[in-house]
């Protein structure tokens, strides 16, 4: 056998053949004339019901489905909450929501990239040579030299090889898992992770493991698990891809993900690691380079990293990188990649900017850990909440320290502070989720986002009306429950807002 | 079922491009064996054809059957040649120039066989037909940088120097992918004053002015109570369809929907069936089984049912059959979704898509999905529809929840090319677009159709598939078009059917009849070289003629 090398494709054929007993082929040739003559004979159909057409009729006439969508009245909370914070102008540093301009405390502007003259001004120049729109995806002539420019930059920043471009965040992670994992493989995910992991997930249609949250003896049992029903059927086993799927940076808890742990089951238990950066690029490590430079952990022992131009850089769209073979094979399977038109070109020479102004400027890194550290320490000494995340993470969820215990009262008294927070010239938001659609339910919370621009006076006047919020939110609703349920007065409490609005 | 018929019938300016004198065309057997577009619309119940029938072109010609045999001996050459050169590499007779995933101990290989063998012998060999760089706007011309690779395809490196060709390669329908003129200088002024970052999603502070001003108009546009906006095209399909149905529900889904609503019927966890492309007789079929069957097992009736169609198939040039569609709604009470993609802008007397082209009232469909990509020059997507449909995805739609908003510039080309196309700069400009879109498609159909080519799809639409059957072809003609100054899209598997290979030239409004002739002109030089001329069918019978341009 040693004339047919073992790596070409058809070796295991082959040598299937060559290795088979004669009566085995006689077995095989037997079994193939008895399916011909199954497939040929009449087949066997037990009797059927079969409709009259006027029975098809009448059911027909009978069936009524369900409405297209359910009745979302128009001052269905969310969509008043909507039209009431519609920022006019400018999403930067500060907002102007109602002819008033609040400090941003809200989206994931961390760099505060956003408004920034070097980068409209490099976006401009853009616009006079590409216009807006692509025109077109990757394949038909929709890559323009600033993707490639782009994707080369951002593979040389985060010490990769490659580096793929897609032209919408949520969209990159969602399309890259499927790229990879399919029917039958095995996927080991944090039970914390976002959405557009999930949905990625869900796309794949392999079979998922959920271990809790940063909880890496959990997540080893399930692999310890796994190797000894692989032991069992080694066959299988052979076919199987395992891969884990963490965050860098959890949106949803603002913590960090124990990548030096997740990194040593890697190799021990033979399994692949995607991480998902969209929060962590551009935030963690000494130059931004995510949580794979925090830990100081090479980017070779990753697979896949994902990131976002959304967040901190200021800008549409995401990136994968990696080795090359990995990427590479998107090019032709990333379903977000292959099928959507490119990222407009502007968007890109702002993102090659942003980058660019990340690397001159780390002094932006220490800001927004100094900056996320402050509000930290400030935010703690609020008695009325509880602060989640850590202390250098520039995403902070703050949740009631005595919550009533119904996640829609507490959903509303955290949008009173909202509304209160939002009059005196802070704007926050509460996180909103899709609670029937997460894998788990997530407790209500307002997400704080830190800028890296916030001066010492910003930040302490921020948390001051944030404290103040909680504070006289809560103290309207104890004095009013001992006559009102806290629930009407809360829905009174907001009537009332809306009137003097 | 003649109550269905009543609304298709109304207001019959449709195709209203065409000159009223002009008299409608007998129906020509265009239509071949081939079946491919189902029995016309023909449902035995009626004996006269309804009108829009009458001006209902489209071509489907049966590939000759040496070209069949041929192409699939080609792919078969192909293949043997493939293994040949695998086990060469295997021996290390042939230097390996794949970067090939590395062999980790203990690790299962992370790509199927089969696939990277498509890739490494198949794929690679054409592989400079596709992604090649562009130096400016996906405008009316180009600037293809020039590659050359020194190992047949597995590496390329740019020469440095520019090819100035006529695109015919972008969806740039209505020619608004411009670097210059009235749209340019609008976002030039947005991005002064809003920046081009959002960073959040709508529902968590990043719900801007002009992104209400963007949806109003929109609805406007179409002529629907609301409307949303997402700022990817593709996205917009697959985040937002899980809102509308779930477990339970059916979707019945045209065979050549593209990958994006395929994906976001796939995450609804709704039942998926599919019916044969544009053809309403199967489609029936399926409808009716489903209503009197209900669901498999249970046999409990259907949530909802959901009917998912493009307006024009974009790899087919097709048009779908949408007042047959919308007759087959009423009366099984289904649902549409409409995915105007390619169609909304290109299509239409005022350019509003494919519910325009056939004079049909917008509320009709239940769900008007569309891009910005295509027609307006910008980047994104939308979807139209009543209030109540439109208030619960703002609700409950994942792109409203946890993805960004649309990036200020993206929003205000697309405001700034609409209100062309709507006349309410005061000037005929879009109208003119519309126009010479319009008498471009049908001037560019019908020549090739006179030349013997095989053309596919509707004489409406401004997508032209020409076949070319054999994979070698498929090069020959991408480079050999480059070559002469002329871009171009070429299709193979795995996008089409394996051997029904295919150029495809997207029509613009920017093309003139210069422009359109010379690129005839090199067509047929190609054409002759490489004898694409298969058609054995007469030209059919439509011309320009009607279509009034404006100057």
């Amino acid at each position: 056998m040693a004339v047919i090398p073992a790596t070409w494709d058809m070796y295991d054929l082959i040598q299937g053949v060559l290795q088979a007993p004669w009566y085995h082929m006689v077995f095989e040739v037997a079994l193939v004339l008895l399916i011909m003559k199954i497939y040929y004979s009449q087949s066997f159909s037990p009797e059927k019901t079969v409709l009259t057409e006027k029975e098809k009729e009448t059911l027909i006439e009978e069936w009524v489905p369900e409405p297209l969508a359910p009745d979302v009245p128009d001052d269905h909370p969310i969509l008043t909450a909507m039209e009431k914070y519609c920022i006019e102008g400018q999403n930067g540093k500060y907002v102007k929501v109602n002819g008033k301009s609040c400090i941003n405390l809200a989206t994931f502007n961390f760099l505060s990239m956003v408004g920034k003259k070097e980068i409209e001004d490099v976006a401009l120049k853009a616009l006079k040579v590409y216009g807006v729109g692509s025109c077109g995806p990757r394949g038909f002539y929709g890559t323009m030299d600033v993707h490639i420019q782009l994707e080369e930059d951002l593979a040389k920043f985060m010490d990769c090889e490659e580096a793929i471009l897609y032209s919408y965040g949520f969209a990159t992670i969602a399309s890259a898992i499927p790229a990879y994992s399919k029917r039958g493989d095995i996927v080991y995910v944090d039970e914390n992770v976002g959405f557009a992991v999930q949905k990625g997930l869900t796309a794949s249609r392999s079979h998922i493991r959920w271990f809790r949250h940063n909880d890496m003896e959990h997540l080893e049992s399930l692999l310890i698990e796994q190797s000894k029903l692989d032991k069992k059927n080694p066959k299988k086993a052979k076919v199987t891809r395992r891969f884990i799927v963490a965050e860098g940076l959890y949106l949803n808890s603002g913590d960090i993900c124990p990548l030096p742990k997740l990194v040593e089951l890697k190799w021990k238990y033979k399994v692949r690691i995607f991480l998902e950066e969209t929060m962590s690029f551009g935030v963690l490590g000494a130059t931004g380079k995510g949580v794979t430079e925090h830990f100081e952990i090479s980017p070779d022992h990753i697979d896949l990293i994902s990131c976002s131009l959304e967040t901190a850089f200021g800008s549409t769209g995401g990136f994968c990188c990696g080795k090359k073979f990995i990427i590479d094979h998107q090019r032709l399977s990333g379903l977000g990649y292959c099928f959507s038109a490119s990222q407009p070109p502007m968007l890109a020479s702002a993102a090659i900017q942003a980058l660019k102004m990340l690397q001159e400027k780390p002094y932006l890194l220490v800001d927004l850990r100094e900056n996320s550290e402050k509000f930290h320490v400030k935010l703690k000494n609020i008695s009325e909440v509880d602060v989640i995340g850590d202390p250098i993470s520039p995403i902070k969820h703050l949740v009631l320290a005595e919550p009533a215990g119904d996640p829609g009262l507490d959903m509303r008294t955290l949008e009173m502070v909202v509304d209160m927070a939002m009059n005196e010239s802070v704007a926050l938001t509460v996180s909103r989720y899709l609670e029937p659609e997460e894998h788990l339910p997530k407790g209500p919370s307002i997400r704080l986002s830190v800028n890296c621009e916030l001066t010492q006076d910003e930040i302490d006047r921020s948390v001051e009306v944030i404290q103040r919020s909680f504070q006289t939110v809560l103290e309207k609703l104890t004095t009013r429950s001992s006559d009102v349920s806290p629930l009407e007065s809360v829905q009174q409490e907001k009537k009332s807002e809306v009137a003097s609005r | 079922m003649a109550a269905g018929r009543g609304n298709t019938t109304q207001e019959y300016l449709k195709n209203g491009l065409m000159d009223p004198a002009c008299e409608i065309k007998p129906k020509n057997g265009h239509i071949n064996g081939k079946n491919k577009n189902g029995l016309n619309g023909k449902n035995g119940a009626h004996e006269q054809q309804s009108e829009w029938q009458d001006d209902f072109h489209e071509s489907f010609e049966e590939t000759p059957l040496l070209v069949a045999i041929l192409t699939y001996l080609g792919y078969a050459l192909l293949v043997v040649i493939g293994q040949i050169r695998d086990l060469m590499r295997a021996y290390g007779i042939e230097k390996d120039k794949s970067c090939t995933e590395p062999k980790l101990e203990g690790f299962v290989p992370l790509f199927l066989s089969w696939e990277s063998f498509y890739t490494r012998n198949l794929y690679r060999r054409v592989r400079d037909c596709w992604n090649r760089p562009v130096a400016s706007c996906a405008g009316v011309r180009l600037d293809v940088m020039e590659r050359t690779s020194p190992d047949f395809g597995w590496n390329f490196q740019l020469t440095g120097k520019k090819l100035d060709v006529m695109n015919f390669g972008s969806y740039n329908y209505l020619g608004f992918a411009e670097s210059s003129g009235p749209c340019a200088s609008a976002v030039h002024d947005v991005v002064q004053k809003y920046g081009v970052g959002v960073c959040a999603s709508r529902q968590e502070m990043g719900y801007m002015d002009i992104h209400k001003e963007l949806d109003d108009l929109v609805a406007e546009y179409l002529g629907v109570e609301a409307a949303m906006t997402v700022p990817m095209g593709f996205a917009t399909n697959s985040l937002n369809m899980p809102a509308l149905v779930s477990k339970g529900s059916l979707i019945l889904s045209d065979e050549l929907n593209h990958a994006s609503l395929i994906l976001g019927s796939r995450l609804t966890g709704a039942v998926i069936r599919t019916f044969k492309h544009n053809d309403m007789a199967d489609l029936e079929k399926k409808l009716r089984e489903a209503v009197c069957e209900g669901q498999p097992r249970t046999h409990r009736p259907w949530k909802k049912i959901l009917i998912v169609v493009e307006g024009v198939y974009s790899m087919e040039g097709s048009i779908v059959r949408l007042p047959e569609v919308v007759r087959l709604k009423k009366k099984y009470k289904a649902y549409i979704y409409l995915d105007e993609a390619h169609s909304v802008g290109a299509m239409g007397p005022h350019g509003r898509g494919v519910v325009d082209y056939f004079g049909l009232d917008p509320s009709s469909i239940d769900i008007l999905m569309g891009t910005f990509t295509k027609s307006f020059g910008s980047a994104g997507g939308y979807i139209g529809g009543s209030k109540r449909l439109i208030n619960h995805l703002k609700v409950h739609a994942h792109s409203f929840i946890y993805s960004s908003a649309m990036s200020p510039p993206v929003a205000q080309q697309v405001i700034s090319s609409m209100r062309i196309i709507m006349g309410k700069d005061g000037t005929q400009e879009g109208m003119r677009r519309i126009r010479q879109l319009a008498w471009n498609t049908r001037y560019f159909r019908k020549r090739l159709h006179d030349r013997g080519y095989i053309i596919y799809g509707n004489k409406d639409s401004p997508v032209v598939p020409l076949l070319l059957y054999m994979p070698s072809k498929v090069a020959m003609f991408s480079r050999e078009t480059l070559r002469r100054g002329m871009a171009t899209v070429v299709v193979g598997f795995p996008a089409t059917p394996l051997i029904e290979t295919r150029a495809r030239f997207c029509l613009s409004a920017s093309h003139t009849k210069e422009m359109l002739d010379k690129a005839l002109k090199i067509i047929d030089d190609v054409g002759d070289m490489l004898r694409l001329r298969y058609s054995s069918l007469p030209p059919p019978d439509f011309s320009e003629k009607g279509i009034q341009l404006i100057e």
